[in-house]
């Protein structure tokens, strides 16, 4: 399992188009990747769950990626968030 | 044949098929089903009917409005296709044996639920997403899908009443005719039928539901009627109507190219009021002299989130290029009152129309008014561009609004990005602004009056209650005495006012403004030649 915090920087926070995105982005992926805020997580999968996650900019989250491909997930999801969150 | 009279908004004449856009009924029942995976399996079928629509509707949406509008849709699919949805509307059927109609109902109340109990207003109104895909669904399920996406062939709309956001969407060369059961000669489906030269009936009083789709109808804009599967005699009437009216249109054609200027030489400027890019058709082929009001929130209005810089930036410059140096008067935002859009979180009020909207937003929120400012000043450098304020109250606020002006200039100065200076005007529309038109008038480089909104405010009547046709009278003589202080102190400061309300194309008062001294009229693209001829028989 690995994992890595990130901060939101894209001034809309994650909405709906952010979120569905990053969904598209996960679903290449094997691994079980998860998104938490908080006492709050979500599997990076499923649309409607990041959404009501409502993280917004500024906000640090938490990404989780568990599988077997998640070496390659963990720099995909990285490089997905850092070059468009 | 069944015959209705309403009010007429523009005097053409139409026939055709019947497109009814019903308010769709969306309770459903609860019914047990046998077979609960053949229940689910129909859901899933659903779901692909509905991804299909919704990819058409996509794919509409971002050849007229762009990638970024049309990215909405794009999410919706991708609701679809949410896993936790899924399971639930699954979890339902088969856990319960009932219908997908209503498992999907329950699925959609509660999922919204979570996004309306979220502290974000942004994320509360995504509820409405929720729902808007659910009812797509029970739509679907339930066989009542009238089918949202247009048709090839151009139809008859039929409706309740029509909200901008719903006359955004539609594809403006597959409409026919507008009639609807409520709204006002002021409504949005009123102004843009006339946009359009498309014949209207407004208020029209009949069941929505008693109107099946398809069936062939006349609109007669003239008599103001509507006829609904009318008979063979009724047909070749209006076949020879709707000739004679293409006969007229092309002797107004001939005026095309011709000055517009009184029999004694007095020149009135004739321009065209326009809501969107693709109204620039409208512009060129009834050879209007300039934009005499651009609405800008066309740029706001259907999406879910503010228009960039960049979009804006294009929109303007798209328009002033093809005006090729004619003027263009472009009106910074003016949303509110009955314009709205969920991403501004403005909130309700008890007094929309005395309320926060306009110019208020923009000097209270002033990062989207620098958003919008910077597009412009970015775009005049492709046209000749004047920029209009609305709903000004006050000398102050023209000043504030210089401040926000130059602090933009200085950025675009700091960035060496060139603009030009271009004219800047405010709208008249506020009885406050008339009594200190001379003030303003020092200060502002013309005036465009708002007759709309001047009127309303004025005999305090509002223009979207259909009740009070009655009471309301454009020729009131209040407004012709604002319309007439407002130009003399436009003229005492040797600045020029025009008038870019419905009343200015009023055929039955154009003399008289002719007289006023009035220097520009600003009108729906269809009245420029009919209003070139009566100025050019003005003696």
């Amino acid at each position: 399992m690995k994992s890595f915090n990130y901060v939101i920087k894209d001034e809309v926070g994650i909405h709906a188009r952010p979120a569905s995105e990053l969904v598209k982005e996960a679903k290449k992926y094997a691994s079980v990747i998860t998104i938490a805020k908080g006492d709050k997580s979500a599997a990076a999968t499923k649309l409607m769950a990041v959404m009501s996650l409502g993280v917004k900019c500024g906000e640090e989250i938490t990404v989780t990626v568990e599988g077997e491909d998640e070496e390659t997930a963990f720099y995909g999801i990285k490089t997905f968030m850092e070059t468009t969150m | 044949m069944e015959k209705y009279s309403g009010k007429s908004v523009y005097k053409g004449v139409a026939l055709g098929r019947v497109m009814v856009l019903a308010k769709t009924d969306d309770s459903v029942k609860r019914t047990r089903v046998a077979d609960p995976e053949a229940e689910f399996a129909r859901f899933e079928a659903a779901c692909d009917t509905a991804k299909e629509q919704l990819q058409k509707l996509y794919e509409k949406a971002v050849a007229e409005v762009g990638e970024a509008s049309a990215a909405i849709f794009e999410v919706h699919q991708m609701m679809l296709e949410d896993e936790d949805y899924i399971e639930s509307v699954q979890g339902i059927i088969t856990g319960e044996g009932v219908n997908a109609e209503y498992a999907v109902a329950v699925t959609s109340d509660n999922f919204s639920e979570i996004f309306a109990s979220m502290d974000d207003d942004y994320m509360k109104a995504r509820a409405a997403d929720v729902k808007d895909i659910s009812n797509r669904l029970v739509r679907i399920l339930s066989g009542t899908d009238t089918g949202t996406g247009m048709t090839d062939e151009p139809v008859i709309i039929v409706a309740d009443d029509l909200t901008p956001s719903e006359t955004v969407q539609m594809d403006k060369d597959k409409i026919l005719a507008f009639v609807t059961i409520h709204g006002s000669t002021n409504s949005h489906t009123a102004i843009l039928a006339r946009m359009m030269n498309i014949p209207a009936i407004i208020g029209a009083p009949f069941e929505l539901e008693s109107i099946e789709n398809n069936c062939m109808a006349i609109v007669d804009g003239i008599k103001g009627e509507v006829i609904f599967d009318p008979d063979e005699k009724a047909v070749q009437e209006a076949k020879t109507k709707i000739a004679k009216e293409e006969e007229k249109h092309k002797l107004l054609l001939e005026l095309k190219g011709k000055e517009t200027k009184t029999k004694s030489g007095k020149e009135i400027k004739l321009y065209a009021n326009i809501g969107n890019v693709s109204d620039l058709a409208y512009v060129l082929e009834n050879d209007a002299g300039g934009i005499g009001l651009m609405r800008s929130e066309f740029l706001y209005l259907g999406r879910e989130d503010f228009p960039t810089e960049e979009e804006q930036f294009q929109a303007y410059k798209k328009v002033l290029q093809t005006m090729a140096g004619k003027k263009v008067i472009i009106r910074t935002l003016d949303i509110g009152a009955d314009k709205k859009a969920d991403y501004f979180n403005l909130g309700e009020e008890d007094n929309p129309a005395l309320g926060y909207r306009a110019i208020r937003i923009c000097l209270t929120q002033t990062e989207i008014f620098k958003t919008q400012l910077r597009a412009l000043l970015r775009a005049s450098n492709y046209g000749n561009l004047s920029i209009m304020y609305p709903m000004i109250i006050s000398v102050e606020e023209v000043k504030k609004i210089y401040e926000i002006v130059n602090e933009v200039k200085q950025e675009l100065d700091e960035k060496k990005i060139p603009y030009k200076d271009v004219e800047q005007g405010i709208m008249i529309e506020t009885p406050a602004s008339v009594m200190i038109s001379d003030e303003l008038a020092k200060y502002v480089d013309f005036f465009s009056v708002g007759t709309n909104d001047l009127t309303q405010y004025t005999l305090a009547i509002d223009r979207q209650n259909e009740k009070l046709d009655a009471f309301y009278n454009p020729h009131h003589e209040a407004i012709l005495r604002m319309l007439r202080i407002a130009a003399d102190n436009a003229h005492k400061e040797g600045k020029w006012i025009g008038i870019c309300g419905e009343l200015g194309a009023d055929p039955e008062l154009t003399e008289t403004f002719a007289e006023m001294g009035i220097d520009e009229l600003s009108v729906s693209p269809s009245m420029v030649l009919p209003l070139r001829k009566i100025i050019r028989d003005i003696p």
